[in-house]
């Protein structure tokens, strides 16, 4: 009996545990083979500068990627994120132009996000709507508030102090300092999604809300605080984003849903909910972000780059899909052959 | 008058999923004007052999014959094409289009340039209820029906469809004694037409009421088919279950001790109202009556999973917080509820995680978990309930449904209940399992847990319980002690005096 | 306790249609105060040319509106209208640009071609993938658009580069209508009464009120789901045609964004994002309120910033208010539940 077989965060179990653990290892694989490939292929994408600038580019994504693991676990979504993101740094910016203290602005802007995320959970979870249109709602209205705030103007000049330490490295090292927020807050997310009651529940209620229920687990509770969160760390995510280009505008991180959907989904979390690893995300996030990165060395347009981002959103849904009818069919296949022959062995 | 020939013929149909054999070189035979009851346990292979009919599932071998030519019926749209129609025990309606458009769906009367005809489908529908003497308005959305006049637009459906073969199984799983017997009446004047009927039911009554002859299945076989007016009660149950029900329900005795469990005036509009009892330390204290007489409503809500309007629940003298049933676990309350599948587990994660998910955060240490405390408790657990299983790691899913059901009650008897709510804790489960569950219940009570028991078996109601308690259409309608409960004596308060069977 | 031939039958169904249709009842009500408020604070709003653009704008958010309500009647959504929009408009640009004597008719045709092949491959994913389409059509919607900036490169056709021909289309009217609004009348028309008088039209409702029950039912589920992802791409396709005519400046961005308003429309017009219940009138209705909000803030002189936060605050609203909406018709409903007469 290997019961103590299960891998390190996996909560998941010997039959899928194969699938899963094998699409882990299969997306940690692609992700060393793109970066050797583009190391050895693509000009400048090796170098320790281009290293910090591949660190500062999936730092959005990777950021608001974490909090959207646990919410898609628990079978919802967040497409509101990007725009969380673009009215943070709207705001960050409005209050900077109002001569506010930086060091005010940025609770305030962290406040906003939680607040933000806040709407999204009474929509979800109090009113009981679908998370998908809740979402898609404030994904407008909160993109819209930042136009309305800041309009189509900038604000730059944040103080160097701050904007310094976003761009800027560990010591003499080429280690960039927001590595540490990353690897910090993938801990602290991945330590609760695979360790804690709390991560226990997301997946029950994600594959079965109402067993949950029954086993004395708050669905609503716990989906609410997640958006909260999720609201929360968009807003962080819009401050750095802010200090990074030291320019606030309300359409920074537009589209960002798309890539950090893409990068949880890549990641081997199930859309339905239920099943998923942070692990198997933060691979996907680097997946996701060296590719960007190599093929914009080689001079592909942004919005090209949104082609790879979108067909890697629907293979990573399409594969595991395909691998399990092609294992159906093979199974049947299998079980015909098994079976036919020996009619002799029914009782 | 059943016809000379048989309208239906199973051949030797055999089904399997996976490495499961469900349905094993079955046979039996359906005439037109017969209503043919199929009877067998949980399990035996009866929803199987109903969605072969219904083009579901495709048999592996053996065929299905209709007027002597084979049919393959691939599609659900095969079957309704060969006249087929299948009533489930959940109906399949579309909430969201009227009760003509429901019935009409697929064959609509069409008028100009192919145009649904509104006025014909309406008119379609109305004649289609008086003649089942049923009072629906065609024009309302199904939305909002009850089961029972879900079950009638299928029936209308199946009318209009000219199915010569109707299927309807466990129709009267949900509804009331009154409602029963307005199906019934419809299906006599169904079968009176001509049609073949197949009627699958656990309720022995219903299939002496209805049926000319009974097909017996178990476990994936056929036993035996035989007119109903040859076989008692017994001898089905025996053919069922393949051995007498021998010493099956061991409830020692034992003195009752303090109160554990005191409800008062609980009311839920319009599930239930105004219920009141007392459970004691040591006593199973079984509550009985018709599916769909809120038993389950009310164990739930003194769990905390469903909400109450009124009065009170006292676990050990403290009042439960209502709705909540983290309350009521602290207060040491357990439920093993109704549905395994739906409720009591989360079929997708492992028996680990469902054994100890209630436990989650005792098990942890400074609010983390490791794994290793979290094995040990579902491994210790699983072993006292000699749960049968792969890996501790497997889905719960994979397991069958009496070790499911020991999962279930591993989770929950790992907390040291002091009021244990088993809610039908027998329900598809193997005999041999069913006995183990029985005697685990009696030796808790024995020290000491008061257990509140729901079932609709009669057999394990009177055999377990010290006290039963009867509710019927919301009500609690009597309290019946052991001396005093016998089979007639539950059956006649569950039902009232109005209906006769 | 209802019965057949009561007389208070008739009655009490009129009051629950009534709550039915309450819900363009609302829309109508509400567009009926803007247009008013919005007059009465400005006159000039109600002038020909003000009104011609409310229409205009109307006609294509409507074609999409109308595609967009058929997927989601089916209980799926298509987020990627807004680029096979701009992809259209731009291959239909480029081609009159280089043939300039492409009768209007086969322009209308090619856009909807270049929709329809984009909509078949967002329910060939969703059908045979067995993925949400809200991801499928997430994904296209970017690659889609991806395309397009990659074959436009930064270049944008100019509306002296199209055929005289084909811009006096977009502007030209017939007995005082407007051609486009004309072409989103026929649109909206037809398919309204496939939706409600076709068998084909049923069973989208069908499979969207239960997906379950109609496959029991025997309906062609996965077809009919392709079918509604290729009218709603089609239909897009011609909305980028009407586009094209209508601004006459096409680039690589055109109808960025669109999808949001689309959907806003949608759920505005009272269908129900799970399917099974609303109508093209509806969504029709909501693409009016919307393009009417947009004109109204420009003549009111508020911050045209405004208006995409009033799309999502429209949305959230909308769907509250069909939750309440709906919890009290179901409570209605439970009470005339028909018992033994």
């Amino acid at each position: 009996m290997s019961a103590d077989s299960t891998a390190l965060g996996a909560d998941r179990t010997s039959g899928l545990a194969g699938r899963f653990a094998n699409w882990n290892v299969a997306i940690i694989a692609v992700t060393v083979v793109v970066l050797i490939v583009a190391a050895a292929t693509v000009q400048n994408f090796g170098t320790s500068q281009n290293f910090g600038f591949l660190v500062l580019d999936l730092l959005p994504i990777a950021l608001v990627a974490l909090p959207m693991t646990l919410v898609i676990v628990t079978g919802e979504i967040d497409l509101s994120v990007a725009s969380a993101l673009g009215l943070s740094s709207a705001v960050m910016g409005y209050l900077w132009n109002s001569n506010q203290p930086i060091e005010t602005i940025i609770p305030l802007c962290l406040l906003l996000g939680a607040v933000l995320g806040a709407v999204n959970g009474f929509f979800v979870t109090v009113l009981g709507l679908p998370s998908l249109a809740v979402t898609i709602g404030t994904l407008a209205l909160y993109r819209g508030l930042a136009f309305v705030v800041l309009g189509d103007s900038a604000v730059a000049d944040f103080p160097a102090l701050y904007t310094d330490w976003v761009t800027g490295s560990i010591g003499g090292t080429s280690i960039p300092n927001v590595l540490i927020i990353i690897v910090a807050l993938a801990a602290v997310f991945g330590v609760t999604l695979h360790a804690t009651p709390i991560g226990r529940a997301v997946f029950a209620v994600g594959a079965s809300e109402q067993a949950a229920r029954f086993a004395g687990v708050r669905p609503g509770r716990l989906k609410f605080w997640l958006y909260v969160v999720s609201g929360l760390v968009a807003g962080l995510a819009g401050v750095l984003w802010t200090l990074r280009y030291s320019s606030a505008r309300a359409d920074n991180g537009a589209g960002l849903e798309l890539a950090v959907v893409a990068a949880v989904l890549l990641g081997g979390v199930s859309i339905f909910g239920g099943k998923g690893a942070l692990p198997g995300v933060i691979a996907g996030v680097l997946l996701l972000a060296s590719l960007q990165n190599a093929l914009r060395l080689s001079d592909v347009s942004n919005e090209a780059l949104n082609v790879v981002t979108g067909v890697l959103l629907i293979v990573s849904v399409l594969a595991p899909n395909l691998a399990n009818a092609v294992r159906g069919s093979l199974q049947r296949r299998r079980h015909r052959t098994d079976s036919t022959p020996r009619p002799e062995r029914r009782h | 008058m059943p016809t000379q020939t048989p309208v239906l013929c199973v051949r030797e149909v055999s089904k399997s999923f996976g490495a499961v054999a469900a349905v094993r070189e079955v046979s039996f035979d359906l005439y037109g004007g017969e209503a043919h009851a199929l009877v067998g346990e949980n399990g035996a292979g009866k929803s199987t052999i109903v969605k072969m009919l219904a083009g579901v599932h495709r048999p592996d071998d053996g065929t299905i014959e209709l007027d002597g030519t084979p049919v393959e019926l691939t599609t659900p749209a095969d079957a309704k094409a060969a006249g087929i129609a299948v009533i489930y025990q959940e109906p399949a309606l579309f909430p969201d289009l009227t009760v003509a458009e429901n019935i009409a769906m697929g064959h609509q009367p069409l008028g100009r340039f192919n145009t649904i005809d509104r006025a014909a489908m309406t008119r379609r529908a109305e004649q289609l209820f008086a003649r089942l003497g049923v009072s629906i308005e065609p024009n309302r959305p199904a939305r909002g029906l009850s089961i029972a006049d879900q079950q009638l637009v299928e029936i209308a459906k199946a009318l209009s469809a000219d199915a010569r073969v109707v299927v309807m199984d466990e129709p009267t799983a949900a509804l009331t004694g009154v409602e029963v017997e307005r199906l019934f009446a419809v299906a006599r004047s169904l079968r009176d037409d001509g049609a073949a009927l197949v009627f699958i039911s656990h309720r022995f009554e219903e299939i002496t009421a209805l049926c000319e002859r009974v097909t017996i299945m178990r476990d994936g076989r056929h036993v035996s088919t035989d007119l109903v007016a040859e076989v008692t009660v017994d001898e089905m149950v025996r053919r069922m279950v393949g051995r007498e029900l021998g010493a099956l329900f061991p409830k020692q005795d034992v003195t009752p001790g303090v109160v554990v469990l005191s409800v008062e005036g609980l009311s839920r509009d319009p599930v239930f109202a105004d219920i009141s009892f007392e459970v004691r330390a040591g006593e199973i204290v079984a509550l009985a009556g018709l599916v769909g007489s809120g038993r389950s409503e009310v164990v739930q809500s003194i769990f905390g999973v469903d909400p109450r309007d009124g009065g009170s629940v006292k676990v050990s003298g403290r009042t439960l917080k209502p709705g909540s049933p983290r309350a009521a676990m602290a207060a040491g309350v357990a439920l093993v509820p109704e549905d395994r599948r739906q409720q009591g587990l989360v079929m997708d994660l492992s028996i680990e995680r469902n054994v100890t998910l209630p436990r989650s955060r005792a098990l942890s240490r400074l609010g983390f978990l490791t794994g290793g405390s979290e094995r040990r408790s579902a491994r210790e657990w699983t072993a006292r309930l000699r749960t049968k299983y792969g890996r501790l790691g497997d889905e719960v899913g994979t397991l069958s449904g009496g070790n499911q059901q020991k999962v279930v009650l591993a989770k929950w008897l790992s907390m040291a209940p002091k009021l244990l709510i088993v809610d039908e804790p027998t329900r598809g489960i193997d005999v041999g399992t069913k006995a183990e569950v029985h005697r685990l219940m009696s030796s808790l009570a024995a020290e000491g847990v008061a257990v509140l028991m729901v079932s609709s078996e009669l057999p394990e109601v009177l055999g377990m319980a010290d006290r039963v308690l009867v509710m019927r259409e919301g009500r609690l309608v009597a309290e019946l002690d052991r001396a005093k409960a016998t089979e007639e004596s539950v059956m006649f308060a569950a039902m009232g005096q109005e209906v006769s069977v | 306790m209802t019965a057949v031939g009561l007389p208070g039958v008739t009655a009490r169904r009129s009051s629950l249609d009534l709550v039915l249709r309450a819900r363009e009842l609302g829309i109508v009500l509400a567009l009926a105060l803007l247009v008013a408020v919005t007059a009465i604070s400005n006159p000039r709003f109600l002038s020909g040319q003000s009104i011609r653009d409310i229409l205009l704008g109307t006609a294509i958010l409507a074609v999409l509106a109308v595609g967009q309500a058929v997927v989601v009647i089916t209980r799926n959504i298509d987020l990627s209208v807004g680029s096979v929009l701009g992809l259209s408009a731009f291959t239909v640009g480029t081609l009159l640009r280089d043939n300039p004597g492409l009768p209007v008719v086969f322009a209308l045709l090619i856009g909807a071609t270049v929709g329809a092949i984009c909509g078949s491959v967002n329910g060939v994913l969703v059908r045979y993938g067995n993925v949400p389409a809200l991801v499928v059509t997430l994904g296209t919607l970017y690659v889609v658009r991806g395309i397009t900036y990659f074959w436009a490169g930064g270049q944008q056709i100019n509306a002296d580069e199209l055929p005289a021909g084909f811009l006096e289309f977009g502007n030209a009217t017939l007995l005082g209508i407007p051609y486009l609004v004309l072409i989103a009348l026929l649109v909206l028309v037809v398919t309204g009464i496939v939706l409600r008088n076709y068998r084909v039209g049923r069973e989208l409702y069908a499979m969207g009120s239960s997906p379950q029950a109609a496959k029991l039912a025997g309906i062609a589920v996965g077809r009919r789901a392709i079918g509604a992802f290729l009218v709603s791409g089609a239909l897009a396709g011609l909305a980028g045609v009407l586009f094209a005519a209508r601004f006459g400046t096409i680039d690589a961005a055109a109808g960025t964004g669109y999808e949001l308003n689309v959907v806003a429309a949608v759920v505005v017009g009272g269908v129900a994002v799970f399917g099974g219940s609303g109508t093209v009138w509806g969504a029709a209705l909501g693409a009016l309120l919307l393009t009417t909000i947009g004109s109204a803030l420009a003549v009111l002189e508020i911050n045209q910033f405004w208006q995409q936060a009033i799309v999502g605050g429209l949305i959230l609203l909308a769907i509250g208010a069909d939750r309440l909406v709906a919890a009290r018709v179901a409570a209605r409903l439970k009470k005339r539940g028909s018992h033994v007469s």
